[in-house]
């Protein structure tokens, strides 16, 4: 709390250091002894100066201030102004993101209180303390802001992982409420709130007539998208009740715009000139907004799905494709004037099946990351905003009459419109809501930022009682979500509403409901019905034959959805047998978790955590991903270490890895690894004594846990075979490197038995006669531990989805012999770096391309210099052009790729593993991670200063 | 009504008809126009050729199975009142519905719906979804996208799922398990218009 206060404080500082800054600029300076300098830097000077006597008074700050523009050259300038508006808001997220993580602390009061009510709690204070500090309110939640940019986050979040069977199986009860419901609560609203002003319980300084009413009761009536989801995450009902008022909420917004433009339109030519046709116009207006804005979102999420069918080099666009063409689609539909809400949400709901299945893993998780925290810092500001607007009492006006009223009225009419909707629903529907259901759909039916938002935007001039209207909205909306938001928690435990569970299901009912749905849509087809499963099934033949031929990847097209099913449960499995330090390996026929007997197993929570991360199953909490309940990273590796070994082939899409960007990194740089230790591992301690002292700890400890050797052995495999998944969370190559000394001296410990083992498991896989294996073992040792950009293309390291290379015995036998000389040569050739490996046939144009491929190592190394491992004359020409190797790189990787398995079958070995051995000083590698990225970095590091 | 009645009335035996399954009039009704519309010929009976001349049905991957259901005891045709009583066991269950202790369970209990599924796996009627019986409905329902050997590692892993008595097959008792969890109720009804 007290930081927030603090930033609070430097961004209302900030704030009047800026006023002072357009002041200063508006009066001629004082005559400065610097005329060289250009004005920039001089403006900058009063707001340094506000900044050190940051409480002091700004007029004398000036006047200080003043004196010091002859310093000639200074060191540190001051340039608010300069990074003001991006500072700012990133200290609010800052702000929103520090309440939040505090706000979670304590477990206890997390479950007692809904997040939503203590961020509007914080937002009244910082309020206050903005009020208070500089006299005026500085901030607050302004509809522009909202509508482009915080409500579309938490909407694409809303409709991308909204669940779609669910959300059509529920469909005709969603619509019905959104749309009918709406219309019920805003006319008996608006209605009744005339007809209370009628009756003189509002006073007569609210001024408004009957449109005006209306119009108050169009914008208060809408269940906010927002409040629902914050409020309804924490309760957890059960999935049906939960997507029936979210739903709700979403769909709603079209009558809510329409309503809206339609009731401002008439309070602006005067009621009384409203024709009948104006009506008629309005019900016009509303198929448009409604079925345009659905029609813009299907649109877009075609373009979307369609889009990803390419991006099969370029996945690291994959994430930013998504999001863009979502967030297009909210804003073509605002640019039409239709409902955006609406065109956002079915842009996700229609993109995801196809999307998810055309994007890789990574972006998956990527997607679903960002959304999530964007959606849940959207939240957290909203909320607080909405708590700060509050305290600006320039802007509302207090009638009791008129809040009490509205209060009453928005809870009965919600109260009385959902049971008797729900009366006529249970008519027709399958799994009727009973009474628990109703109860909790009308207390759950919370107003929120939407509202206010519009209430803000009203034009004061044409709507008389707007100050009123604000203050009754802040009132309902802080009504509903705090009090109904702290008190629906408890009711629906009184109630005993069924929760919902987080059980995934088992592979027996993923191949049964499958069935389910066949059977339901045959007998509904045998029985003369043409219902919901009819029709379902219909569209499913249509998905399949038309729009997933179009729309996926070809590759993907064929996959199966049960089998995606049965693959992840699958992987679940394997990772709490290893949770519970089985060992899936050695264990043929093990009890798997997910089986009946699966009571006795307790739920895992690491399962859940990785299940959430891999998008398996619908997510319908905004933050499920903050839930992880500490995940500790030797987790994370064990889990990924089963993942390889037992389960089956890694799916196709996942191997494309061609395109030159850093997650390819990792993959590569395990893979090298592993041939590497494999074959270097004896070399390798002699090496270690001298270069690795600083894991010395790391490595005594791991002795002594040399008892159980054996069966590190074979786990440490499949963690090698994890490792380059694409599951993997991205890592900065920087932090890698550390990573990377601690496996390799891992591994070293493990002794060379794996190799065989190895071998024997899967022989299969790869030929055994000897070139074979030499080529195999071979080729990944041409490029040892330095992430040459080429390195990182080498077509079997990104693209290989099989088991990794396995060296075959005879290849461990003869190898060593040649790495031997190998390594006595490169050891005693290290003062001859500079020579570059010389390919064997210079002349031949991809071997040449090769071998300026040495060239952004090389720089890196002699980068560092004097650490007495000779750097090179050579290299640092390369250094000084860091902006033209980049393109050199995606060039080079290009022919890499190519050219890489070729020159490993040319070479004979001893000349190969020559360059290995000098490359594989550890420390020259760990230079070249280090320093690579800045020289790349470099010139856009130098772009806004320029500007 | 008054139509619906006189139409009732041709219905043979439709007032035990309706006890049984619990079928409304109306639902009978429909059901038998249903019934005689779906019997082309005017024999007085279906047979399973009538249920392949549904076209919807074509489309579906497990359609000869349900067909299959429908004339499970062994027989070539199919009177009105069977079809009703199969098509009862996907009648949504109605709590409000009284139980009498004294009678068999409803035809849309949940262990009815369960055991009409059964024996859609269960083709050879031995009381066991043996490995071979459930690679052959996986085969149907995924369709030809999936390799042989992919069949084979879902069906293990289905079989090693539910198989509590390792035998290597799911009897009725563990498929009831396996979907303990699963709400049934709901998932295996379809509404009838009424």
């Amino acid at each position: 709390m007290l930081i927030c206060t603090w930033l609070l404080l430097v961004c209302s500082v900030g704030e009047t250091a800026a006023d002072l800054y357009v002041k200063g600029a508006s009066v001629p300076p004082e005559p400065s002894r610097t005329p060289s300098r250009s004005s920039p830097e001089e403006y900058g000077n009063p707001g340094s100066a506000v900044a050190r006597s940051a409480e002091a008074p700004a007029p004398t700050a000036e006047d200080g201030a003043s004196p010091r523009h002859g310093g000639g050259y200074r060191i540190v300038q001051w340039e608010w102004s300069y990074v003001q508006t991006p500072y700012i808001i990133a200290l609010w997220l800052l702000v929103a993101s520090v309440a939040k993580i505090l706000f979670h602390f304590s477990q206890r009061f997390t479950t007692l209180v809904p997040e939503s009510c203590v961020l509007i709690l914080l937002g009244l204070v910082l309020g206050g303390i903005v009020l208070f500090a500089s006299k005026k309110q500085l901030y607050q939640l302004d509809p522009g802001l909202f509508f482009l940019f915080l409500l579309p986050t938490i909407v694409g979040d809303a409709g991308y992982f909204m669940p779609a069977r669910l959300f059509f199986d529920n469909l005709g009860a969603i619509l019905m409420y959104a749309v009918v419901g709406t219309l019920w609560n805003a006319f008996c609203t608006g209605f009744c709130l005339y007809g209370v002003k009628l009756a003189g319980v509002i006073d007569d300084r609210v001024e408004a007539g009957l449109m005006d009413f209306l119009l108050f009761g169009a914008l208060i009536s809408a269940v906010d998208p927002v409040a629902v989801i914050a409020v309804f995450e924490e309760v957890h009902v059960n999935e049906m009740l939960f997507i029936i008022v979210f739903g709700e909420s979403l769909l709603n917004d079209a009558v809510t715009v329409v309503l809206y433009k339609v009731y401002i339109s008439f309070v602006e030519v005067g009621p009384g000139n409203v024709h009948t046709a104006d009506y008629f116009k309005g019900v016009v207006s509303f198929l448009v907004v409604s079925l345009g804005g659905t029609l813009v979102g299907l649109v877009f999420a075609m373009i979307l799905a369609f889009v990803t069918r390419f991006t099969k080099r370029v996945r690291i666009m994959e994430p930013l494709l998504v999001f863009l063409l979502v967030y297009l689609a909210y804003l073509t539909a605002e640019l039409f004037s239709l409902s955006a809400i609406l065109s956002m949400t079915f842009c996700g709901l229609g993109c995801n099946k196809y999307v998810e299945a055309n994007i890789s893993q990574k972006s998956r998780t990527t997607v679903k990351y960002t959304m999530k925290t964007l959606a849940s810092i959207a939240e957290t500001i909203i909320f607080i905003f909405l708590g700060i607007s509050a305290v600006d009492k320039s802007k509302w006006a207090w009638d009791t009459g008129l809040i009490v009223c509205t209060l009453i009225f928005i809870f009965v009419f919600r109260a009385i419109g959902v049971a008797g909707q729900t009366w006529i629903l249970n008519k027709f529907r399958l799994v009727p809501l009973d009474k628990i259901d109703q109860v909790v759909m009308s207390y759950g039916g919370l107003r929120g930022a939407v509202a206010f938002a519009l209430v803000v935007l009203l034009d004061g001039g044409q709507v008389k009682a707007k100050d009123y209207f604000v203050a009754a909205t802040i009132v309902v909306v802080f009504f509903t979500v705090m009090f109904q938001g702290l008190t629906i928690k408890p009711l629906v435990t009184w109630l005993k509403v069924p929760r919902s569970t987080n059980r995934k299901p088992t592979v027996n009912e993923e191949i049964h409901e499958r069935a389910f749905d066949h059977i339901l849509a045959a007998v509904e087809d045998i029985a003369g019905l043409n219902g919901y499963h009819h029709w379902r099934d219909k569209w499913e033949h249509f998905d399949r034959n038309y729009l997933s031929k179009m729309l996926m990847r070809k590759s993907v097209y064929g996959k199966s959805e049960l089998w995606e099913a049965c693959q992840k449960i699958n992987i679940r499995d394997a990772i709490s047998v290893i949770d519970q330090g089985g060992n899936v390996l050695t264990s043929a026929r093990l009890s798997l978790p997910s089986m009946v007997s699966r009571a006795s197993f307790p739920e895992v929570t690491n399962v859940t955590n990785y299940l959430r991360e891999n998008g398996s199953g619908v997510c319908l909490d905004l933050q499920a991903i903050d839930t992880n309940p500490g995940a500790k990273v030797e987790e994370e590796t064990e889990t990924h270490r089963v993942l390889a070994g037992n389960l089956y082939k890694p799916r196709r899409r996942y191997q494309a890895h061609y395109s030159r960007h850093f997650m390819t990194v990792r993959d590569q740089e395990r893979q090298e690894r592993e041939v590497f230790q494999r074959n270097m591992r004896s070399r390798l301690e002699s090496f270690k004594s001298t270069q690795y002292k600083r894991h010395k700890k790391d490595r005594s400890q791991k002795k002594r846990k040399g008892s159980d050797a054996k069966e590190q052995d074979a786990n440490d495999k499949p963690r090698r075979n994890v490792s380059w998944h694409d599951k993997d969370p991205v890592v900065v190559p920087l932090e890698s490197e550390e990573e990377m000394g601690e496996h390799s001296e891992k591994e070293e410990d493990v002794g060379i038995v794996f190799v065989a083992r190895k071998t024997s498991e899967t022989p299969k896989e790869r030929p055994s006669s000897v070139s074979a294996a030499l080529e195999v073992c071979q080729s990944p040792s041409v490029a040892p531990p330095s992430p040459t950009c080429g390195e990182k293309n080498l077509p079997w390291k990104g693209g290989v989805g099989v088991l990794p290379p396995c060296v075959s015995v005879e290849a461990t036998k003869i190898i060593p012999v040649d790495l031997q000389q190998a390594w006595n040569q490169s050891i005693s050739s290290l003062e001859s770096l500079s020579s570059p490996p010389v390919p064997q046939e210079p002349q031949h144009p991809r071997v040449s391309a090769l071998s300026r491929l040495g060239g952004p190592l090389r720089p890196a190394a002699a980068g560092q210099g004097g650490s007495g491992t000779g750097p090179t004359p050579l290299t640092s020409r390369q250094f000084q052009f860091p902006g033209g190797k980049e393109e050199e790189e995606s060039a080079l990787s290009l022919h890499l790729q190519e050219v890489q398995p070729l020159m490993s079958s040319m070479r004979p070995p001893s000349s190969t593993t020559q360059i290995p051995g000098k490359r594989r000083n550890p420390r020259m590698y760990l230079r070249s991670l280090v320093t690579t990225p800045p020289s790349a970095r470099e010139p856009k590091s130098r772009g806004p200063t320029q500007l | 009504m008054g139509s619906t009645n006189s139409t009732l009335s041709k219905i043979p035996n439709a007032g035990d008809l309706m006890q049984e399954t619990g079928f409304s009039p109306a639902h009978i009704v429909r059901l038998y126009d249903r019934y005689k519309a779906l019997d082309k010929d005017k024999k007085g009976h279906l047979c399973p050729q009538d249920f392949g001349a549904i076209k919807e049905l074509a489309m579906n991957p497990i359609s000869d199975r349900i067909i299959g259901a429908f004339f499970s005891s062994g027989q070539e045709v199919l009177d009105f009142p069977s079809f009703v009583r199969i098509l009862a066991h996907f009648r949504p269950v109605d709590k409000n519905r009284p139980k009498d202790p004294n009678s068999p369970e409803h035809i849309n209990s949940r262990s009815n719906k369960l055991k009409f599924i059964f024996q859609l796996y269960d083709q050879d009627k031995d009381g066991k979804i043996s490995r071979q019986e459930l690679l052959q409905v996986l085969r149907t329902m995924l369709e030809k996208q999936v390799t042989e050997e992919q069949l084979e590692s879902i069906a293990d892993r289905t079989i090693q799922e539910a198989d509590l008595d390792r035998d290597d097959a799911i009897s009725f008792d563990e498929f009831r398990k396996s979907m303990e969890k699963v709400n049934i109720e709901h998932k295996m009804s379809i509404r009838f218009l009424r």
